[in-house]
């Protein structure tokens, strides 16, 4: 079951395509990278999902229904640019913010304390933001975002200006949110942290939409095949008994008898044959797939869009 | 309660618990009387100094008849103009003001007459220096008739008088009007309008361009339509504008009672002279001015305070909501409140044409450039509110509300398209033209 199903959704402003054709299913319970280059058209897709602006053609189906204006209560949006009243108390504009997503007063209430102490935040209720650090604003616009709770979370880069400590604590939030049944889109360049907690990702460039699925697939079919093995042992011997299995492309000692070789296995075919080659010849310390890193994938075919755009 | 009702609650308390407002609200009604009662005072009271002047009489009569008063004290002297010019050169007479030259000729050539000043000459001297020699020189011309107890018939003959007014209305009932009043309050008024227009729009300003400088607006905007979001600010403004202006004239009637109560004569008749209009006479016997009774009398009318006062919320209020809403449109396309002055020029022009009318207004207040200037929404809240003192037909009261309020909501929604795409551009500083433009794009 998918939340968002995006339907050839495209959008220009004046003299500039923002979005075109983007087609893309967002898992109900996932938590859902959106990457993309800076300027490729991850604001105005998040913006069509929040209703802020409306795509000049294809649509968005949420829970089973086209979105309609009464869904904006049910999702929370966190945008980059974070932004509170400076001048407003904390404990009223987190009230403000929550009834104007639909709840009541003292419901809103109640689950603001509980955040409050979650957090170990109370007794910031009655100062004011200008009062607080970033970081400590940081957080109370988290609270923000996740108070009325929303089906369907959409953070654009959460973690950015964080302390590691409040960063994980913040990944810990989203991840327990995930766990009760929300739904995250998690706009970000950040790549490791799309390697830690997103389950599948749609990579932007230039307004289209180049690669989507899920992570483990992607990084897979990324792969190319390479593995890498550690032996204890004689490398140069390794690779006499790998010919005519496969290609070694890389093979040295450290002269401590230990062995490290790059092996090329086309379809990952004759993995296992060219694992008991190695334990043939030596003894394996390490035998592993090769999986590239987001970062490489995300480099690599935004330069492709690059080349075959061009 | 809907989303509108949740954002106007917020910027009004907002705004309602703020210490400026507080001391606004109630700093502003003290110094508005302090005021009063200082330009009383000074009017009452003579703070310039007295000035020494020495008169050269050519004409051997005009220094006699001359007399001393506060402003000015009156020396004959034997000197010439030139010999006291030269002693003063060389230090003497050290408080001389100026030295008066009245020519030989002065009966017969007005223009004899010459004052020479060693300070920058004013126009209240001369003008009493004038005054006092014309009178002077009748004197002297009436002398020559050789008519017997001449000073007491002049005082016998002297008269002071001033004209009342009554207004004739349509059923034929008259009522006693004091244009000097309504003069007053046309000023007052016209004035107070301009005010409020200008300082709530701007506040509204304010607020936009600091939700859109503090990125908040992204966070709302996802919550609330651009539109609620302007209404509702729109509206809470003017909530607390209509707050502050209800305390204000709460602490103005309380001041007005109280002053009734201790001086119970300033008013204490009003009321019964509406029945019989004899008031006024007994009023003349009992030695108050005519003038001044009348005034009062127009003041506590209730029927005039409820239509003036009435009057002026809504034109105050129409003329606020159209301002604010231009008001609303150029903060939305600005990211901070310098670059926003050259955009607000062509909003502040059409007010400021509006005081520049008032004052002309408030002479002949049924003129036809009253008439059209009271009509153009744009200027209509200051020129209308102006005429009204004096009395206004009710259809045309009507045409300029209705003109009114139906331009401001073509304007709110021309506003709500602008500040619906001027809130999400950044950076560069749009001009007037792309503005409108703006209004054209499809949301």
């Amino acid at each position: 079951m998918d939340l968002i199903v995006a339907e050839h959704v495209s959008k220009s402003y004046a003299g500039h395509t923002a979005l075109s054709d983007v087609s893309l299913s967002i898992p109900c319970g996932s938590i859902y990278g959106l990457l993309g280059p800076n300027g490729a058209g991850k604001t105005t897709f998040i913006r069509i999902i929040n209703r802020i602006t409306a795509p000049d053609s294809g649509r968005i189906i949420f829970d089973g229904h086209p979105l309609e204006p009464a869904d904006i209560v049910r999702i929370g949006y966190l945008p980059e640019e974070r932004g509170l009243y400076k001048k407003m108390k904390v404990g009223e504009q987190a009230l403000y913010f929550a009834m104007l997503k639909g709840m009541s007063r003292k419901e809103a209430t109640a689950r603001l304390k509980e955040w409050f102490v979650r957090f170990g935040i109370r007794d910031w209720w009655n100062k004011k933001v200008e009062e607080l650090s970033k970081g400590m604003a940081q957080k109370v616009q988290f609270i923000v975002t996740v108070l009325h709770g929303p089906e369907l979370l959409i953070l654009d880069e959460p973690f950015s200006g964080f302390d590691p400590v409040n960063a994980g604590l913040i990944r810990g939030e989203i991840l327990r949110l995930r766990d009760e049944g929300a739904t995250v889109i998690f706009s970000t360049h950040n790549m490791s942290s799309v390697e830690e907690i997103c389950d599948h990702i749609t990579l932007i460039d230039r307004s289209r939409n180049i690669l989507t699925g899920p992570v483990d697939e992607i990084r897979r079919s990324h792969g190319g095949d390479m593995y890498e093995v550690e032996i204890k042992g004689s490398a140069a011997e390794v690779a006499a008994s790998l010919k005519g299995i496969c290609t070694v492309l890389e093979s040295g000692d450290d002269g401590a008898g230990n062995g490290r070789l790059k092996l090329h296995i086309p379809g990952g075919e004759r993995v296992r044959d060219a694992v008991s080659a190695v334990n043939g010849s030596a003894h394996i310390r390490t035998f592993r797939e090769l999986i590239p890193s987001m970062n490489d994938i995300f480099i690599k075919a935004v330069s492709e869009s690059n080349t075959t755009q061009q | 309660m809907g989303k509108i009702g949740i954002i106007i609650q917020r910027e009004f308390n907002e705004r309602v618990r703020k210490k400026s407002f507080i001391l606004t609200t109630i700093l502003t009604p003290i110094l508005f009387l302090g005021i009063i009662a200082a330009v009383f005072y000074l009017a009452g009271t003579n703070l310039s100094q007295t000035k020494e002047i020495m008169v050269v009489d050519g004409s051997g009569f005009v220094a006699a008849g001359l007399r001393s008063d506060k402003s000015a004290v009156l020396v004959p002297t034997e000197l010439s103009a030139e010999e006291i010019r030269a002693a003063k050169t060389a230090g003497e007479f050290p408080g001389l003001y100026g030295i008066l030259v009245i020519g030989e000729d002065i009966m017969t050539n007005p223009h004899a007459a010459t004052l020479y000043t060693f300070e920058p000459s004013t126009f209240d001297i001369e003008t009493s220096l004038s005054m006092k020699i014309s009178d002077a020189v009748e004197a002297e011309k009436l002398k020559a008739y050789d008519i017997e107890d001449l000073p007491e018939i002049l005082a016998a003959v002297k008269t002071n008088l001033t004209v009342s007014a009554y207004r004739v209305d349509e059923s034929g009932r008259e009522k006693q009007s004091s244009s000097g009043l309504a003069m007053g309050l046309a000023y007052i008024f016209g004035f107070l309008i301009y005010m409020f227009v200008f300082l709530y729009g701007m506040m509204v300003m304010q607020g936009v361009i600091e939700e859109k400088s503090s990125k908040v607006l992204e966070i709302i905007v996802s919550s609330v339509k651009p539109f609620e979001l302007m209404m509702g600010k729109i509206l809470g403004i003017a909530a607390v504008a209509l707050t502050q202006f209800v305390i204000w004239v709460v602490f103005l009637f309380a001041v007005g009672t109280a002053l009734l109560h201790l001086f119970p004569g300033l008013g204490g008749g009003a009321p019964d002279a509406l029945a019989d209009g004899t008031m006024a006479d007994m009023a003349a016997m009992q030695g108050m001015d005519p003038a001044m009774f009348s005034a009062i009398e127009t003041v506590t009318d209730p029927s005039f305070l409820l239509a003036t006062i009435g009057g002026f919320l809504i034109y105050f209020i129409g003329g606020y909501l159209l301002y604010a809403a231009m008001f609303a449109a150029v903060g939305s396309a600005v990211d901070n409140a310098a670059d926003a002055q050259q955009l607000q020029l062509p909003i502040t022009i059409p007010m400021m044409l509006a005081i520049v009318v008032m004052i002309s207004v408030m002479r002949d207040p049924n003129s036809s450039l009253a008439f059209w200037f009271s009509m153009i929404p744009f200027t209509s809240p200051v020129v209308m509110v102006a005429r009204l003192p004096y009395g206004v037909p009710l259809w045309e009261i009507a045409l300029s509300v209705a003109l009114l309020f139906a331009t401001f909501v073509a304007m709110v929604w021309l506003a709500g398209k602008v500040y619906r795409v001027g809130i999400f551009m950044h950076g560069k500083k749009p001009s007037f033209g792309e503005l409108l433009k703006w209004a054209k794009y499809k949301s």
